[in-house]
């Protein structure tokens, strides 16, 4: 019996050690030490190696990266560790998930450098530059040039084309709720047609045969016949994805060819900004403003768009060969401001859900 | 998974003690209840796993549900009523349910032949097919959603050969948990056919009964309890499904689990996600309470021989067709969707062979996804899973010695309380310990131990599973013997139930180990980016563009489940006697 007694006592000191050692080699990995800096984001985050390690260089801080799943979980994580961050600088809260955070008072106040060389219209925090805009995308319905061409069939163009009878069948889009360029494409048909006409949109839709796949995997790799993965297994020559889409396509390609085997309906774009932010609380916070200065630095920003598929923030970043080459350039692409998102967005998403899943 | 079987094997057993002894066998109460030390000891080899349990899974779960269910300091009871009448949610359960029941049927009908044929029939590779149709059970959803895409889905290898597609039915997500959770009943429902006494069948045949009349008068009542057993883990792991209904559900099907995960991730809706966390609670809860009286009500003696004088050769065409048929089911249900992925692991661009592989160790050039070599995440998964399973031995030990003895309510009641981890939604956990585990001396936010932490929760259930029995099997008397021959306890212990108990510790850490090595679900949540670890590297490849990234994650997944067949292969091994069911 004692030694049960002992033996119990001796399991109980060694769950209680690993979890003191736990606590201990908790401080090494976070932010404690001035000398490093955390930066949380999602999973989708990239940049090249050489273009932090010279950031480390020169600034004398180590970098940590924590990623948080996708987009929207790393976002509702900060929201929830608000005040007692797990790092310093936030990335990758973009102008549909804004609000919430803003509201939560995540972030706190700093203008980074180079602010100035940002356009207003991606400035979502004019006034007390809470979020930095770090790069914005668009997306957009892309098109399949061979299969249009083949059909003899000029590809739509607005969001009103794809209601029209030749288009029928031929489009496929994401699950609103779990996906974000679903989502967006819903808020460029409200930004369209408005608070109100934008279900009357979505029944014209479904009855023109809108197809929803649970993913954007799924869409662009399974359905649509553009993409150089599907191998031509789909069979949707319509896919919501993004204006980035195209130059993606060429990326790598042993011969390029002289135009993107697809294309972007120009008018059916919505725009994604990305920004970052200082988090409250910050155990380093002047480590998180060198970081934040960093992100919207030419150097990094001109990294962004092949690491990451979308447009530098900053005005004077340089493009490469890849985006002007094969891109497009929306020119006026649909918004819709943060505040109207946050208010409406589960009602929108459940109405949108009814309507075309159900 | 062998919750089920392990307690057949457990009941059998104590069965055996007592004919032994002479002693009944529910009772063997006898040494523990002489002295009111009995009851002491074991609250206090239940204070750790209690204490764990409590810090690393009650905590974390509470923190993150008071957080949706408080508001300003007042309980926010009212929004159970609402949540529970919204039409939406009430569809979502009446999904979680009814594809519960069909997947458990289906699983039931395909597998009990399978059982059958394990039970009974010799063959040359038994052993390895054994531990081939256990693989899924361990690999991490991520994967096995992908290889049924690369199996079913558009383009995959039935579209190509037969044009038939799977991809956005429900017949998708049905045949996924089949494959999932064949191994349950093969393994609890062919562990204890295995020993069955076919004499007695064959009794019945000779007093006249005919062959279907015999099956089912003597056969069927010796089995339905272990049927039932199987049904109810299928039914359970089925309804807390999660990444599989993620990959293959599309927009339509959403269970609980999913619900609960895009109510917390996505919505950040907390109040939505506790109620419906109540909700798989109380539903879980009932599950294992049935499970448990059904466990007691088994307690029936049955007549068992060893395995190896029951499973002969097939005689006759019949069998052989019967055989042949049966195998060939489990191949095409579970071996397939493996294969498919393997296939898909070595078809690089240039033709067959390693390229896939090779990437996998090249350190990639210019970009941060990776900070390490993706191979380097099996080093990292190794490791956090030796550490997981150390913590899940000390812990799930500790909790099977203190359940060694038959007793109260109150210890039956912990029991089931440990096996909750495994009807948890892993997001409901993972930001349980965002939110809980967040302040000095317990900040372990960025910490790596939080990963093998977790994974212990899910393998403990397993450890206890496993050893509960065979400590239960160990005759009192044999301690009470060489304590009377002048043994201290300690060396008694040491000269008696280690040597007994040294077979099942080894399995339980097998169990624990491939079970965390595959575990995704809270892991993807804490993992750190400079330590993946294989599901976590696999999801995350799966989610970037590229033929590249696609076969590379096929590579990854293709070593995780050698890994994982490998270490149940060498339990196949280990349990030799008829006894140990894994």
């Amino acid at each position: 019996m004692n030694t049960h007694a002992r033996r119990a006592a001796a399991a109980t000191t060694a769950v209680l050690t690993l979890a003191l050692l736990a606590t201990a080699c908790g401080g090494s990995g976070g932010s404690g030490d001035s000398k490093s800096v955390t930066l949380v984001t999602h999973d989708s985050f990239a940049v090249s190696k050489s273009v932090l390690k010279d950031f480390e260089k020169r600034s004398g801080y180590k970098v940590h990266v924590l990623r948080g799943g996708d987009a929207g979980a790393a976002v509702n994580q900060a929201v929830l560790n608000k005040g007692n961050p797990q790092g310093d600088v936030f990335f990758g809260v973009d102008n549909t998930l804004l609000s919430r955070p803003l509201d939560q008072g995540v972030f706190t106040s700093y203008k980074a450098k180079g602010l100035d060389k940002v356009p207003q219209r991606l400035q979502a925090d004019p006034d007390k530059h809470r979020v930095t805009p770090v790069d914005s995308g668009d997306v957009c319905v892309n098109y399949d040039r061979k299969w249009f061409a083949d059909k003899k069939l000029d590809p739509p163009r607005t969001l009103e084309d794809l209601t029209e009878p030749r288009y029928k069948n031929l489009l496929v889009t994401e699950d609103a709720a779990n996906s974000s360029p679903g989502l967006a494409f819903l808020l460029a048909s409200v930004a369209e047609s408005g608070e109100k006409g934008w279900q009357g949109y979505w029944k014209k839709l479904r009855r023109n045969g809108v197809e929803v796949a649970g993913s954007w995997e799924q869409a662009y790799y399974d359905r649509f016949t553009g993409s150089r993965e599907g191998k031509g297994k789909g069979d949707k020559p319509l896919v919501v994805s993004y204006a980035s889409s195209p130059p993606a396509e060429v990326m790598g390609v042993k011969n390029p060819p002289k135009e993107a085997p697809t294309g972007v309906a120009k008018g059916t774009c919505f725009q994604q900004t990305e920004y970052a932010g200082l988090l409250s609380g910050a155990k380093n916070p002047k480590g998180g403003k060198a970081l934040l200065d960093f992100l919207l630095s030419k150097r990094f920003q001109e990294d962004l768009p092949l690491k990451m598929f979308v447009n530098p923030a900053r005005e004077d970043a340089r493009l490469p060969e890849l985006f002007t080459k094969y891109g497009e350039t929306v020119d006026k692409p649909a918004t819709v401001p943060p505040e109207k998102i946050a208010e409406h967005r589960e009602q929108w998403i459940k109405t949108w859900t009814s309507l075309t899943v159900k | 998974m062998d919750l089920a079987h392990r307690e057949v094997a457990v009941d059998k057993e104590h069965d055996a003690a007592g004919r032994r002894t002479g002693r009944s066998g529910r009772g063997g109460l006898g040494g523990w209840a002489r002295g009111g030390w009995g009851s002491w000891v074991r609250l206090g080899l239940m204070a750790g796993p209690v204490a764990f349990f409590a810090v690393f899974f009650g905590y974390p779960v509470a923190a993150i549900v008071g957080r949706g269910l408080r508001e300003g300091g007042q309980w926010q009871l009212g929004r159970i009523g609402q949540v529970l009448s919204d039409p939406d949610i009430l569809q979502v359960l009446w999904f979680t349910l009814w594809q519960a029941a069909a997947s458990t049927a289906l699983t039931l009908a395909l597998a009990l032949p399978g059982a059958y044929v394990f039970a009974r029939f010799d063959f040359p590779g038994k052993r390895l097919l054994r531990a081939v149709v256990t693989v899924p059970f361990v690999l991490p959803t991520v994967v096995v959603g992908s290889a049924f895409l690369a199996l079913a889905g558009r383009g995959g290898v039935l579209d190509a050969w037969w044009g038939v597609r799977l991809d956005t039915s429900v017949w998708a997500i049905l045949l996924a948990h089949v494959f999932f959770n064949y191994a349950v009943v093969v393994r609890t429902v062919g562990g204890l056919w295995s020993q069955l006494d076919p004499r007695q069948e064959e009794a019945a045949r000779v007093l006249g009964a005919g062959r279907l009349a015999a099956w089912r008068r003597v056969t069927l009542p010796a089995l339905a309890p272990s049927v039932a057993a199987a049904a109810l883990i299928v039914f359970l792991f089925t309804f807390t499904s999660f990444g599989v209904i993620q990959v293959l559900g599309g927009p339509r099907y959403a269970t609980l689990e999913v619900e609960i995960y895009r109510q917390t991730a996505t919505l950040l809706d907390l109040p939505t996600a506790a109620v419906l966390t109540l909700v798989q609670f109380a539903a879980v809860a009932a599950l294992l309470a049935v499970h448990a009286w059904s466990l007691r009500k088994r307690e029936t003696a049955l007549s068992l021989v060893p395995a190896e004088h029951t499973a002969r050769r097939p005689s006759g065409a019949g069998q052989w067709a019967l055989l042949c048929s049966v195998l060939g089911v489990m191949v095409l249900l579970t071996v397939a969707p493996l294969l498919v992925l393997m296939v898909r692991a070595f078809d690089g661009p240039e033709g067959w062979g390693l390229a896939f592989f090779r990437a996998l160790g090249a350190q990639q050039q210019d970009s941060a996804t990776f900070v390490v070599a993706p191979v380097e995440a099996i080093g990292n998964s190794l490791a956090y899973a030796a550490v997981a399973t150390a913590i899940a031995l000390v812990v799930g030990g500790l909790a099977a010695a203190a359940l060694t003895r038959r007793a109260g309510r109150l210890v039956r009641g912990l029991d089931a309380l440990l096996m909750l981890p495994l009807g948890t939604s892993a997001v409901t956990v993972g930001f349980g310990f965002l939110v809980a585990l967040d302040e000095p001396p317990l900040d372990l936010r960025s910490s790596w131990i939080l990963v093998p932490l977790a994974q212990a929760l899910v393998g403990v259930p397993f450890v206890i599973r496993t050893m509960l029995p065979v400590l239960r099997a160990v005759d009192v008397r044999l301690r009470e013997a060489a304590a009377v021959l002048g043994a201290s306890p300690l060396r008694a212990w040491g000269e008696v139930d280690f040597p007994l108990v040294r077979r099942a510790l080894l399995v339980a850490a097998g169990f624990a180990f491939t079970v965390s090595l595959g575990e995704f679900g809270a892991t993807v949540f804490i993992a750190r980016p400079d330590t993946p670890t294989l599901p976590v590297a696999v999801a995350r490849m799966l989610g970037r563009a590229g033929e590249s990234n696609y076969g590379q994650a096929m590579a990854l997944s293709t070593i995780l489940m050698l890994v994982c067949a490998g270490v149940l292969l060498a339990l196949e091994r280990v349990r030799t006697d008829g006894q140990g069911e894994l």
